[in-house]
């Protein structure tokens, strides 16, 4: 986890969202936890929301992705269409391989 | 009971008195720690009401009459905001600017709180910050666009975004139909705080009385 701010992963690739809910200000919502998503962006490091929130220095930084799901993964009776998608930016240490 | 990120479940958008009197506290006790200043509070308010739709409308009605403009708002969107003059204080978040087109849809939304591009637009409406809105558009955006008047052909592809983190997005919308002899002037009129975010389309030019 303290990687210094290199990226782990590259657009394309597949990660699921971890699950949790730790005692702090987090900024992973609960509906997209667990879920299993493509990296579309990653957008550079930034300082940890978690540690920030508490007067920390937020570091080691964390690379921040945008996230690209498909709707239909994401709720059982979506009614939309089968290309519909939810983007959501999400930081490294919240994602774990497939 | 959890919800959003909150562990208590708190919501910004009801018992406004309560939460201005908490903002009071929270603003008295930053000054008096030495945290941030009176003056450096009111400068920060000063500079988010100076902006409104009117100023992203300008910027993205640019777009549409300038196609290399708009590639360089899509790459790069602060640096084009500051070749029209709109420069971001150092302490806002990031704003990236995302394209409807007539077969893609997005909207903008933040399930956490009211994440939202202030910088340029200024302050989010009342329903934007509402749990209402927040929960419905991730679950059924269609149902949402269908509650702000929205028709889109079945056939669109609608995305939701969720500003969840340091990136705040502002929507370009689709250039309508018919507007082809109009001016950048008459057409940033088009351009609504609504369709910036993505809920409604712009306007057609039809709808917009002749000043």
């Amino acid at each position: 986890m303290a990687n210094n701010g290199a990226a782990k992963y590259k657009p394309g690739d597949l990660v699921r969202v971890k699950v949790g809910v730790p005692p702090t200000h987090f900024r992973t919502p609960e509906y997209i936890q667990g879920k299993e998503g493509r990296i579309e962006t990653l957008w550079g490091a930034f300082p940890n929301p978690e540690s920030l929130a508490y007067g920390g220095d937020g570091l080691p930084a964390q690379p921040l992705y945008q996230i690209e799901f498909s709707q239909s993964d994401l709720w059982r009776d979506y009614k939309g269409n089968s290309g519909d998608k939810l983007f959501i930016d999400i930081y490294e240490h919240w994602l774990e391989e497939i | 009971m959890t919800q959003n990120g909150h562990a208590n479940g708190h919501n910004h958008g009801d018992n406004a008195e309560y939460y201005s009197l908490r903002a009071a506290a929270i603003q008295a006790l930053l000054i008096e720690k030495g945290v941030c200043t009176l003056n450096d509070i009111v400068t920060m308010a000063d500079k988010i009401d100076s902006r409104s739709p009117k100023d992203g409308a300008k910027i993205l009605a640019r777009a549409w009459v300038d196609p290399e403009y708009k590639i360089r708002l899509l790459a790069d969107a602060e640096s084009a905001f500051l070749e029209l003059g709109y420069d971001l204080p150092e302490t806002s978040p990031k704003i990236t600017v995302v394209e409807n087109t007539d077969d893609i849809h997005n909207i903008a939304v933040c399930t956490l709180c009211s994440c939202y591009p202030r910088a340029i637009i200024g302050r989010p409406p009342v329903w934007y910050k509402g749990l209402a809105y927040r929960s419905k558009v991730v679950v059924d955006p269609r149902g949402v666009l269908k509650e702000f008047g929205t028709e889109l052909d079945e056939s669109v592809q609608v995305n939701v975004i969720d500003s969840s983190a340091d990136y705040r997005y502002l929507i370009l919308p689709a250039r309508p139909a018919g507007t082809d002899a109009m001016t950048e002037e008459e057409l940033a009129n088009l351009i609504t705080q609504e369709s910036m975010i993505g809920v409604a389309q712009a306007l057609s030019p039809q709808s917009v009385p002749v000043d």
